[in-house]
Parts: C-alpha cells; structure tokens; sequence
C-alpha cells in the first residue's frame, strides 16, 4: 500500500465532518466528562474552569493542568479537545504532544499574543477557533483552523451574541454566493480576508470551506434548536449545562435538541421539567466581553 | 431506489450526496416512519455513543435491528461499521450494536486524532485505487468465516510489529469500511453495497464503476494536492 498521510487538511476537517450535529461540552474534571459521555456529547472539552467561573474570578486564564487533561482522556471514549491561548503556540505544542484530539485557540484565555494567532498549519492536531463575523472566519482558516465556531458570548448562558455572529457570517456567506465574480475581490477586501477563500465560498455556493458550529450562551434545548435552525451544525455548550439545577438531564436535552432541532414535539419533551437553567447575564451588565478579543 | 441514511449525528449530508450522486433518492432517516418503503439503509461516520443513545431515544434501535435481521442492505462506514458488528471492544460498558456482521472491532484502534490519516487503497473488485480517509478509526480485530474481506491495510503495534487489518468487509447484504469513502466524495462502496439488492450481479457493478474511473482519478489528485498541506507520516 502506499504512503499514509498523516494530519492533512481534510483528515483535520473530518474529525469536525464526524461531529456535526453532536453537542461538545465544557467539563472541569473527570466525572463531569463521564456525565457529558452518559449524556450523549460528540467530545468534550477539558478545562480547569467553565467560562462563568473564568468571568466571576478574574485574573489570567491558561491552557488546563496537563495532569487533569490526562484523566480526562482516561476516563471518556469520546475525542477529548483542550484550550489555548491566543497566539500560545507553546501550549498548543504541549498539547499536541498529549495527543489532544482537537485545540481550541481561545478568546475565552487570556490572550498571550496581541498580533499573531498561532500559525495552525504547523501542527499534525486540528485547531478550532472562535469567529464574530466572516472576515474572521477566514482569516483563521488562512492560518490552519478545521473548524470555526461563532464565539457568542462565553459564560453569560445568554444566546444573543452567538445568534449575531452567526447571522452575521451566515448572510456574508449567502451575499457571496450571489455575487459577480469581480465583487469576490471586493468582498475580500471588505473582509479583510484571503481571496482565494472568498472565491472558493463563491464556487461552491455558499459554504465555508470548513464546518461551521455554534458556542457561546447556549443554555437551553430551545437555544440549541434556535441556532441550529440559523445555520450551525453542532454546539459547544460551556457554563450551560454544569452551571444548571440538573446538568446530567440538560446536557441529554440538549443533546436531544440538537438532533431533533426541527421537531418542536421532541423539544416539548426535553424541555418539561428540566429545572433551573443558569442564571445569565444581559450584555449591558458585562464588565468585559470575551468575543473582543482575537482579530 | 430509495436509500435512506440514518441522519442523527455524523457525516449523514455528505453519504446523502453520494445516494444523488449515484441517482438515487436519499432519505434522511430520523424517526421510525422514515424507514418505510427504503431498499437501503446507510449507517454514517460521527461518534458511536452519541448515536446509541440518539437511536433508543427516537424509537429506531429496535426497527433498524429488525430491517437488517430481515435483510435490508446496508452499508456501514467507520461509525457505521461498529454499530453493524457482532463486537465491540473498548467501547463503554452499555455500548451495544446491532450485531449483524460477524467482525469484531476495536473502537478508535488506529489511535487519537494525531493518528488518522488518509492513503490510496486497493478495493477488491474496482479497478482503480479509493482515497480512504480514516478519522480516529476502528479497527477489525476478527472476522467470521462468511465476512469477505475486499480491502486491507497494515497496522503497527507499539511494539513495532505490523499486521494486515481488514478495512473493507462484505457479508450477504452488509458492506462496511473502518474508513470514509465519502469525504473524499467516492461513491463506489455505495453502489456495491446497494446495486446488489436490484439482482445486479458484481461483475455488473465493477463494469459500470470502470467506466466512471477516469473521474475519480481526476478527484483523487486534488486530493494528494492537498495532503502537500500537511506532513507525510
């Protein structure tokens, strides 16, 4: 047989192909990834702290205890993915070392580099990173990213954030396949972004060239029905489910949701009785929002 | 024909693409009520806990068991391929299958995500070689004594030691690959698998894959192209 070819980019984008329509969850420790694996998530995601605790506590937020991403990856069958930096290439390092299955170069942490995100075509592990709008989207895809999410609004369990940035990259991607073809360097102007990934949006009706999934304020099934309908092809749910009455119940609802996103009885039934959900914050009372931060 | 995909969780849109490719008309299958009236059924790529668990909760496990013990073809890739197997090994403890196809797997055998990796495979009975992406992928530790197996590739042990491990496998009206045919938009799995069930004999179906050949070259290229991205291991 011929040579095998090892972290190419489609091998990358697969991982996030086999995901879509999956629930990523934020865990903290290993029975909370053992409750999300229960739940039916697709991954989870290892990390010291959920994003309304990051919030609440303030100071400087890093890549996770390798120690706590290790017994993570023991206890759970399902892709385990971690979070960097912005621009933290060393601690991407550390964790392709770990065999992460994906990275998640995140504006939840704190940002360690002010001009550069972390070149993501050097490394074998697929990156996914967070995206207010197209331009953004496909400046990230530039540098390596397999998978954009929106970034919403990360620990306020409040879904207006993640809804304007996901109709905001989803219109731009509907006016570019629609447009002439000497718009396209217009459009790559306008969104400061590679030509040859607009022109690529534009050849093949509209799609981002990579899978387009939804985090940030997801705190309900009818959230997760709502951006599905607008466009996103799976969630990551963080403060969410842990920070909610029930997180072994929400997190299966949410599931559920996700599935069944068209089907308003099965979310009748996820949703009856399903406790308290997180408290949330409006955008108004935020000190600091987290989607600023990345270019 | 009528081939439905189960669509749940997984790569469901891009076997639906393969189903039109092939001019057959592709049935998301959601719920119980869609499996009316299918000639085929196509068990997608994703994670196979989350569909476990997505099956029972719509009411499927139970009708899908009784289709494919009745015959239904079908065709099973990577994810697909463990819920059709009689085992499953390193799974979680409740992790069932449907138990048809008489292979034993190891889930994600082929290692994490830093492991997987596509190569250009020869398939038993198609002329030219299928671009197989293989993501996290299991692998067939057993094969039951009616299981064809059409396609093989090595496997190393840590130790150093490599083995032939079968990653295409056909068993009466069952096909199933660890790989993904269909994100590298190869639809020649599909056809084996459900051309058969319309009295086509294989030779029949090899005949009209050789003349569709000189496209899937031409795809199979682009593909190398892109592997240039990144590293050769």
């Amino acid at each position: 047989m011929a040579e095998l070819n090892e972290g190419t980019a489609r091998v990358k984008r697969g991982l996030a192909e086999m995901l879509r329509g999956g629930v990523i969850m934020d865990v903290v420790n290993a029975e909370q990834a053992k409750i999300a694996e229960d739940a039916g998530a697709v991954a989870v995601m290892a990390l010291e702290r959920v994003p309304a605790d990051i919030r609440r506590d303030g100071g400087v937020a890093r890549m996770s205890d390798p120690a706590l991403i290790r017994e993570i990856q023991e206890t759970v069958t399902i892709p385990v993915m971690a979070k960097v930096r912005i621009g933290h290439f060393a601690e991407a390092q550390i964790l392709e070392a770990m065999e992460v299955d994906y990275i998640d170069e995140s504006e939840v942490l704190t940002p360690a580099d002010e001009s550069y995100h972390v070149d993501k075509w050097a490394f074998q592990v697929p990156f996914v990173c967070g995206a207010t709008n197209l331009g953004e989207a496909l400046r990230r895809i530039g540098e390596g990213a397999a998978l954009i999410r929106s970034k919403g609004e990360a620990g306020t369990g409040n879904v207006v954030e993640a809804v304007r940035h996901l109709r905001s990259i989803t219109s731009d991607l509907r006016a570019i396949a629609a447009a002439s073809e000497q718009e396209l360097y217009g459009w790559a102007k306008k969104l400061n972004a590679p030509y040859e990934l607009v022109a690529e949006i534009h050849a093949n009706g509209g799609h981002l060239p990579v899978p387009l999934f939804c985090a940030g304020g997801i705190a309900t099934p009818a959230d997760a029905s709502l951006v599905m309908q607008l466009g996103a092809e799976a969630n990551f749910v963080g403060s969410g489910i842990f920070k909610s009455g029930d997180p072994a119940r929400r997190a299966r609802a949410i599931v559920e949701a996700t599935t069944h996103y068209q089907d308003p009885q099965t979310l009748i039934r996820v949703s009856e009785n399903l406790g308290e959900a997180m408290v949330g914050i409006e955008m108004d009372a935020l000190d600091q929002h987290l989607a600023d931060r990345g270019w | 024909m009528r081939i439905g995909v189960l669509a749940l969780q997984g790569d469901f849109s891009e076997h639906l693409a393969m189903v039109a490719e092939l001019g057959w008309r592709g049935v998301p299958v959601k719920e119980a009520a869609d499996l009316v009236g299918l000639d085929g059924l196509v068990l997608p790529g994703g994670e196979s806990t989350a569909q476990c668990l997505l099956l029972e909760a719509s009411g499927l496990r139970c009708p899908i068991t009784e289709e494919l013990r009745d015959g239904l073809p079908a065709l099973g890739t990577c994810a697909g391929l463990i819920m059709l197997s009689r085992t499953v090994i390193g799974g979680r403890e409740d992790q069932w299958s449907f138990g048809v196809l008489d292979v034993a797997v190891r889930r994600n055998g082929f290692g994490r995500q830093v492991r997987s990796f596509e190569a250009n495979l020869v398939v038993e009975g198609l002329v030219d070689v299928m671009r197989a992406v293989f993501i996290r992928a299991p692998v067939i530790t057993e094969v039951g004594d009616k299981v064809e197996v059409l396609a093989s590739v090595p496997y190393r042990f840590p130790d150093g030691t490599q083995v032939q491990v079968p990653v295409v496998v056909a068993e009466g009206s069952l096909v199933a690959s660890s790989f993904h045919p269909e994100l590298a938009g190869d639809p020649r799995l599909h056809e084996l698998a459900f051309g058969r069930s319309v009295g086509r004999s294989i030779a029949d179906i090899v005949s009209t894959l050789d003349e569709r050949e000189e496209r899937y070259v031409g795809s199979f290229q682009m593909g190398d192209d892109q592997t240039q991205e990144g590293r050769s291991g």
